[in-house]
């Protein structure tokens, strides 16, 4: 085996036989344009990007090595922390792998509350990529009109879960408990008016000049580098990778839904915003679908060894107590083995790749989050273009440290 | 794809007679009859397990097969058990919208591998991640640095034998 290859990051970048032209710039980690803790090395000629080093691990906080000292229950709360923008469908991508695990069936009407709450999770998480990537470009009002309809959603998770943010919400068999009554009424209520919202900052930013030329023609990426890359998500199929896991690999009952797949192949960030506001509006329909079909019945599933009973049976029947004293001290066994759980997140393929060796804690949890793959894009879609549109780059593949860095 | 097939298979035999027109089982057997050490079908999921050395070339045929996107690679400990590294990559195949892992066992005394970023570029930060946290060598990467720990970091966290709570 040949030696490893390997360059150290602060004497790397400077190009041979340009030293004197080209300048090496420092960008983040406290930088608000990098959405966190992103630090970018640049080489730059005069205002174009010669070449660029994404420096990422500022959060790193070991959660898959946390995770293997773990209960399986106790996990989902860190997952929670992972994409802190989208928390309900990390709980549903690991919730979904252990229930793959233990083959185990959940009711219609836990389903169903989960895909109503993944969607909004979605909205969530592209409001906010909206309102930061509009203000990097210099139009800070949207930044406030998509922040009063994030307030709403989260005041919903806050209803459904007591958190705003960090929900864990979904347990592994169903839900933590039935939604509490006035919620649906108050999602349709939010969706009713929603669509119109989204011409409102469609009105604002659609139209705008300065905001069509920062972003039409910016951050180039062909299908094939995306493929190459691993690009997934709303940034792939702005490249014209006609993929969504929802329709092409359906998980939690996804195949019961009508929604279209918006796709483009212009390659730029302009696509990619353009897109990103379709996939809200279709959002919306999975929303208003999932209202409208709603399932009765119970939220848990029929499984006393997994799911923790209801606190009255645990306090009128012993075997309740019995069980509920058994999963909280030594959590439940699943069958060894090994799955790799993929759903469509708000920034792309989120996958769980979880290991078990037939005990109540995991051998391994591993996670692939759609940001990490994104980011080994951002010296293509940079190269040569000016100082600036990494700015717009960046703002366009909705980066989320939390879940670069885990 | 796998939709047909729901009940478990384990091992190569089985899954050679259970599923025999899996695109990705052709395009391995297509490409070396013995090549396949192993096979399982568990779970909606199919596993297919090769010699550590035969990863690119295996993952080639895979290419051309159909399987066209890298989406995950990672590693598991199974410390201690001999050999000691797992590592599974998980293809997607976006024409037969199918996903499959293909598996290598590596041993402790010389963790290293042929780096698969001359098939697909994004499994650089990948393998950058597998070296940094499991200390598995990837000859011919590009840039083969830790990625999440500081350069001057002791130790892989993610094996099995480094303490939860870190060295005190």
């Amino acid at each position: 085996m040949p030696d490893i290859v390997g360059t150290p990051i602060l004497e790397a970048p400077v190009a041979e036989g340009a030293k004197d032209q080209h300048m090496v710039l420092n960008m983040g980690p406290q930088h608000p344009s990098t959405h966190g803790v992103l630090r970018l090395v640049l080489e730059i000629d005069g205002e174009i990007v010669v070449r660029l080093y994404p420096e990422i691990g500022y959060l790193h906080t070991g959660i898959e090595k946390t995770c293997e000292a773990k209960f399986y229950q106790q996990v989902i709360p860190l997952t929670d922390r992972i994409d802190y923008l989208g928390p309900m469908a990390n709980n549903l991508c690991y919730c979904l792998a252990v229930e793959k695990l233990l083959e185990l069936e959940i009711p219609e009407r836990a389903v169903w509350i989960r895909v109503l709450l993944t969607e909004l999770t979605r909205l969530n998480s592209h409001l906010i990529w909206l309102g930061t990537h509009a203000m990097d470009i210099g139009a800070l009002t949207v930044f406030l009109y998509t922040f009063r309809e994030r307030e709403e959603i989260l005041r919903m998770f806050e209803m459904v879960s007591g958190q705003r943010m960090m929900t864990s919400y979904f347990r592994i068999g169903g839900l933590a408990m039935e939604p509490p009554l006035g919620l649906l009424e108050r999602i349709q209520a939010f969706i009713k008016t929603f669509p119109e919202k989204i011409d409102e900052y469609s009105n604002l930013l659609t139209g705008n000049p300065i905001f069509f030329r920062r972003l039409k023609g910016v951050g180039h990426l062909s299908k094939e580098d995306a493929i190459s890359l691993g690009v997934t998500g709303p940034v792939a199929r702005a490249s014209g990778i006609d993929f969504d896991n929802r329709r092409d690999a359906p998980y939690s009952s996804y195949e019961k839904f009508q929604f279209n797949v918006p796709v483009s192949t212009d390659c730029d960030v302009w696509a990619r915003y353009l897109l990103r506001l379709e996939e809200m509006r279709q959002s919306v329909r999975i929303i208003q679908q999932a209202l409208d079909g709603m399932p009765g019945g119970p939220v848990k599933a029929n499984a006393p060894k997994i799911v923790l009973p209801d606190r009255e049976a645990m306090k009128t029947q012993m075997e309740s107590l019995i069980h509920h004293f058994k999963i909280v001290t030594e959590g439940f066994a699943v069958p060894a083995g090994e799955v790799f759980q993929c759903i469509e997140s708000g920034h792309g393929t989120m996958g769980y790749y979880v290991v078990s060796d037939g005990t109540a804690k995991p051998w391994r949890v591993h996670m692939r989050y759609p940001g990490f793959a994104t980011l080994q894009a951002l010296e293509v879609m940079c190269k040569g273009r000016l100082l600036a549109d990494v700015v717009a780059v960046i703002g366009s593949i909705d980066i989320v440290l939390g879940e670069i860095d885990r | 794809m796998a939709d047909a097939q729901t009940k478990a298979l384990a091992g190569k035999a089985a899954v050679l007679e259970g599923m025999p027109d899996h695109p990705a089982v052709k395009a391995l057997l297509a490409w070396k009859a013995e090549g396949l050490a192993d096979a399982r079908f568990d779970r909606g999921e199919l596993t297919l397990t090769v010699d550590k050395d035969d990863i690119v070339p295996a993952l080639r045929a895979l290419q051309a097969g159909g399987y066209d996107f890298f989406e995950d690679m990672t590693a598991v400990d199974w410390y201690p058990s001999v050999p000691r590294f797992q590592l599974s990559y998980h293809i997607l195949s976006h024409g037969y919208r199918d996903r499959i892992r293909l598996r290598a066992m590596v041993d402790e005394a010389d963790p290293a591998v042929e780096s698969i970023t001359s098939i697909w570029q994004g499994a650089n930060y990948f393998e950058r991640e597998v070296f940094d946290l499991f200390g598995i060598r990837f000859a011919r990467h590009p840039n083969l640095r830790r990625i999440l720990l500081p350069d001057d970091w002791k130790g892989h966290p993610l094996r099995k034998d480094y303490p939860v709570e870190g060295y005190r």
